[in-house]
C-alpha cells in the first residue's frame, strides 16, 4: 500500500496495529522501548486501541493476557531481561492458552549495548513450548507481527517475536497493507484459565500434543527458505535473523551461494534442517545470541559424518554481537581492503550523566557523607544513575536487576554490614522496589534507601513514572516507613552541605530510613521548555 | 549505485537528525536504505554512530562491513577517527574541526586534525563557527550535512525538502538558521 520509514521496533508495532490490535502493554527497556513509544503515539492520534506503559513487565504481561482472555488482540513488549520479570505469567500463559491473539515481543541485546546480560529469548520459547518468529529485516518484522496474531488464535497460544538490538534500532522503508479491525469481546474458557492442578494437567497435556503441529507449521512457513546448491556439497549454512543478512552480505558478488536454510520460526523446521544437513558435509550455523540452533543440531554426540560449525566450534566468538565482518571471516572470505586505523590512540568516550543531572549532586553529597564510614556499601539499581558507578563518582557498588538494590541492602544489613544504602530511581522503585521495602519496613531493617525522584523513566527517553512527587512520599509512608525517617532533599549544588547532613543523620539512625532526592531530570525540563 | 556512510559524533550532537534527513531524502529519491542507530545508554554523552546504507539495489546487512564505507560524516573530529577501518580505500571523511571535550584525556586537537587529514580524502569544516553564523550553534549537524551534500548520491532538493519538513514546525527562525547552516557547510566544503 504505502511505504513508511520505520525502526524495526516500529515495524512490529505497526504490524500489530494493522492486525487488529486492541491493547498494548510494556515497560521501557532498551532495545524494546520504541515499540510502545510508537503505539502510544499512534493510539493518541487514532484512539483506535489502548497503549499503556505498565508498572513493570510482569504487570504488562498480565494486562495483555487479560485483554486476550477478553477475546481481543493484545501485545506485550519488553527487553529480554524484562521477560525474566514476566516469566511467571509467561510460562503459565502457555498452559492457559490465549483467547484473542497474544503477541509477546522480547528484544534481546547481543553485545550488551544497554543490558546486564546477553540472554537469548529463544530459550524461553523452547521452555514455554510456544511458537515464535525471528525477523531478519523490517518488512518481515511487520509481516510476521501481522501473521503472529492469526497463529496465536489458531493454536490458542501466545506467540513470541524475538527481536535483537540491531534490527530494533535500524530504520528502513516498510510496505504496509490494509489494516483490519479488532476482535469482538468474547469471554469463556474458565476451566482452561483456572490452573488448578486438574485443569493444569489437562492443559499441559494439550500443549504437548500441539507440538508436532507447530513443528509442521514451522516447516511450511514461507519465512523459512531452503536453497540447495546441487554442484557444491561441501558447506551448508543455517542462518537466522540478522545472521542471515550478514551471510548474504558476505557472499555479495559471488557467482553461487552455498546451500542454505534461513530459519525464521521456532520450533525449528525439522524436516528442512534434515534436508540441508543431509545434502552437505559441513554446516555453519550463523545466529546472533546464544548457540541455540547449533546446540540442538549437535546434541550430545554430534552428527555422524558431518561437521557442525558455529559458536561452540569456535567459528564465531561465543559472546558479543555478530557483525558482517565476523561472518565474512567465518565463511572463509578475506577481509575487504580498508583504510588503516589512524594510529592516534583514541580515548574512549563512555556514557555519562548529563551536565546538571540531579543524580550528580546526590552522588557528591552521598560520597561526602560516607567519607568516614569505610565499611559501607551502596547498592544501586538500574537507570541513568547506574553511571554513578563510573568516575568521577565511583559512588555505587552494584547493578543487578530492577529493584534489586532494596532487597540486597536488606540482606547485607541482616548479616551485619553498616552502613548499608540503596540507591534507586522513582520509576525503578515503582517497578519492583516497593515490595522489598515492605519487608524491610516490617523488620525496621537498619538501612538507608535513597530514592532518586527525577519524575521520569529517564534512561529510556522519558516515559511516565507512577511513583513520583507527593504520590511517592505517600507510597513510602504507606509501606510502613516511620514518618520521621522519610526525608527529602533537593539535589542542587547550593544544598550540598545540608544534604550531606541529612544523609549522615539517617545513616546514624539504626533502623530503616528513606531519603527522597527530588529534582526533575534536566532532559525532561528541557523538553517541556521547547 | 550505492553509498555507505558512517555518521559519527557524541550523544546529543544531533546525529539522528542528520540520519533522518538522509533517510527521507533517500525515500524521495527512490533508493533502498537501511540505517542502524544507537539508542539507550550510549546516548548519554557517549560515542555514538549510525550506519547509513543507501543503494539502488536491495541491502542485506544493517551494519556496514569494514572497508565498505564510502564516507565518514562526523560532527566531532575525534569521533571521525574511531571508524577509519570502515572506510574503503579512496573514501572520504567529512568532519567538524570542533572538539567536544567531555573526557579528561582528549588528545591534542592539532594531532587529531592531522590524523583526519591522513584519510584518502577529507573535508574539515569549523562547524561551530558556521553554525553560529547561521544563527544557532545547535545547527552544527546541519552544517556538516551541507558540507557532505556535494559528495552524497542524493538530490540536494530532496535533502532541503526534508530539512524544511523537519524544522518548519519549530518556527521560521529555526528553519531559516538550519537552511543557512546547510548553505554555509556546502560553501565551506567547496573551499576546503
Ligand atoms: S537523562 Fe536525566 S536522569 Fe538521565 S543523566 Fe540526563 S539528566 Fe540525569
Amino acid at each position: 500500500m504505502s511505504h513508511q520509514i520505520l525502526l524495526g521496533d516500529e515495524a512490529i508495532a505497526l504490524g500489530a496495529v494493522h492486525a487488529g490490535l486492541s491493547a498494548g502493554y510494556s515497560y521501557p527497556g532498551t532495545p524494546a522501548s520504541e515499540i510502545m513509544e510508537y503505539l502510544v503515539r499512534l493510539a493518541g492520534e487514532t484512539k483506535a486501541f489502548t497503549a499503556v506503559w505498565s508498572v513493570n513487565e510482569k504487570v504488562a504481561y498480565e494486562e495483555a493476557l487479560g485483554a486476550s482472555f477478553a477475546g481481543k488482540r493484545a501485545l506485550v513488549s519488553f527487553k529480554h531481561v524484562g521477560l525474566n520479570v514476566a516469566a511467571d505469567p509467561f510460562m503459565n500463559s502457555a498452559v492457559t492458552g490465549a483467547n484473542g491473539g497474544l503477541l509477546v515481543v522480547s528484544a534481546d541485546d547481543p553485545g550488551m549495548h544497554s543490558s546486564q546480560n546477553e540472554q537469548d529469548s529463544r530459550y524461553y520459547v523452547q521452555f514455554a513450548q510456544i511458537f515464535a518468529y525471528e525477523p531478519s529485516d523490517h518488512q518481515e518484522a511487520y509481516d510476521m507481527a501481522r501473521e503472529a496474531f492469526d497463529v496465536s488464535e489458531r493454536f490458542g497460544l501466545p506467540v513470541l517475536m524475538r527481536m535483537v538490538t540491531r534490527l530494533a534500532h535500524s530504520r528502513s522503508p516498510v510496505q504496509t497493507r490494509e489494516p483490519r479491525g479488532p476482535n469482538e469481546l468474547k469471554t469463556g474458557a474458565a476451566k482452561d484459565w483456572t490452573l488448578l492442578p486438574m485443569n493444569a494437567r489437562r492443559r499441559f497435556a494439550l500443549l504437548l500434543d500441539r507440538q508436532p503441529e507447530m513443528v509442521r507449521f514451522s516447516e511450511e512457513s514461507p519465512f523459512n527458505v531452503l536453497k540447495l546448491n546441487e554442484s557444491d556439497r561441501s558447506l551448508g549454512v543455517i542462518a537466522s535473523g540478522v545472521g542471515y543478512n550478514y551471510f548474504r552480505e558476505a557472499m555479495k558478488g559471488e557467482a553461487a551461494l552455498p546451500s542454505f536454510l534461513k530459519v525464521s520460526t521456532y520450533p525449528l523446521p525439522e524436516s528442512l534442517i534434515r534436508k540441508l544437513v543431509g545434502h552437505v558435509d559441513a554446516v555453519l550455523v550463523i545466529e546472533d545470541g546464544y548457540p541455540f540452533i547449533e546446540r540442538q543440531l549437535k546434541g550430545l554426540f554430534g552428527i555422524v559424518g558431518k561437521t557442525v560449525l558455529g559458536k561452540l566450534s569456535g567459528a564465531f566468538p561465543v559472546t558479543g554481537e555478530l557483525s558482517p565482518d565476523i561472518v565474512r571471516r567465518a565463511l572463509g572470505r578475506d577481509p575487504l581492503p580498508a583504510v588503516a586505523a589512524s594510529g592516534l590512540p583514541l580515548s574512549g568516550r563512555p556514557p555519562q550523566l548529563c551536565v546538571g543531572c540531579p543524580h550528580g549532586d546526590t552522588f557528591k553529597a552521598l560520597n561526602k557523607a560516607l567519607e568516614n564510614y569505610p565499611g559501607s556499601n551502596v547498592f544501586s539499581d538500574i537507570g541513568c544513575y547506574t553511571l554513578g558507578a563510573l568516575p568521577p563518582y565511583n559512588a555505587v557498588q552494584t547493578c543487578v536487576c530492577m529493584g534489586a538494590s532494596v532487597g540486597m541492602a536488606r540482606g547485607a544489613s541482616d548479616v551485619g554490614l553498616h552502613p548499608v544504602l540503596s540507591v534507586i530511581g522513582d520509576s525503578t522503585f515503582a517497578h519492583s522496589g516497593i515490595t522489598p521495602l515492605l519487608g524491610a519496613a516490617f523488620a525496621n531493617t537498619d538501612m538507608t534507601v535513597i530514592v532518586l525522584d527525577n519524575a521520569t523513566t529517564a534512561m529510556t527517553g522519558g516515559q511516565p513514572s507512577y511513583g513520583t512527587g507527593e504520590r511517592l512520599l505517600r507510597i513510602i509512608e504507606g509501606v510502613g516507613v516511620a514518618k520521621e525517617h522519610i526525608r527529602t532533599i533537593e539535589p542542587l549544588p547550593k544544598n550540598h552541605e545540608k544534604n550531606i547532613q541529612v544523609i549522615k543523620e539517617e545513616i546514624d539512625y539504626r533502623g530503616l530510613s528513606v531519603i527522597v532526592a527530588i529534582r526533575e531530570c534536566v532532559q525532561e525540563t528541557r523538553k517541556k521548555r521547547s | 549505485m550505492k553509498q555507505d556512510i558512517i555518521l559519527a559524533g557524541v550523544g546529543g550532537q544531533g546525529i539522528l537528525s542528520i540520519a533522518y534527513v538522509i533517510d527521507n531524502a533517500a525515500l524521495a529519491d527512490g533508493l533502498f536504505f537501511k540505517q542502524a542507530e544507537v539508542h539507550g545508554m550510549a546516548q548519554r554523552g557517549g560515542a555514538v554512530q549510525s550506519h547509513m546504507r543507501l543503494s539502488s539495489d536491495a541491502i542485506w546487512s544493517d551494519l556496514i562491513p569494514k572497508g565498505e564505507a564510502d564516507m565518514i560524516l562526523s560532527v566531532e573530529p575525534l569521533e571521525a577517527l574511531r571508524y577509519f577501518e570502515y572506510l574503503r580505500p579512496g573514501g572520504i571523511v567529512v568532519t567538524s574541526s570542533t572538539p567536544y571535550r567531555n573526557i579528561p584525556d582528549y588528545p591534542d586537537i592539532d594531532r587529531v586534525l592531522e590524523a583526519v587529514r591522513k584519510a584518502p580524502r577529507s573535508v574539515v569544516v569549523d562547524s561551530e563557527k558556521l553554525a553560529r553564523e547561521a544563527g544557532t550553534v545547535k545547527a552544527q549537524n546541519i552544517v556538516l550535512l551541507g558540507a557532505a551534500a556535494g559528495s552524497l548520491i542524493l538530490k540536494e532538493a530532496s535533502l532541503l525538502a526534508t530539512i524544511d519538513a523537519l524544522f518548519r514546525g519549530r518556527g521560521a527562525a529555526v528553519l531559516e538558521a538550519n537552511l543557512k547552516a546547510f548553505e554555509l557547510g556546502k560553501k565551506a566544503a567547496l573551499g576546503a
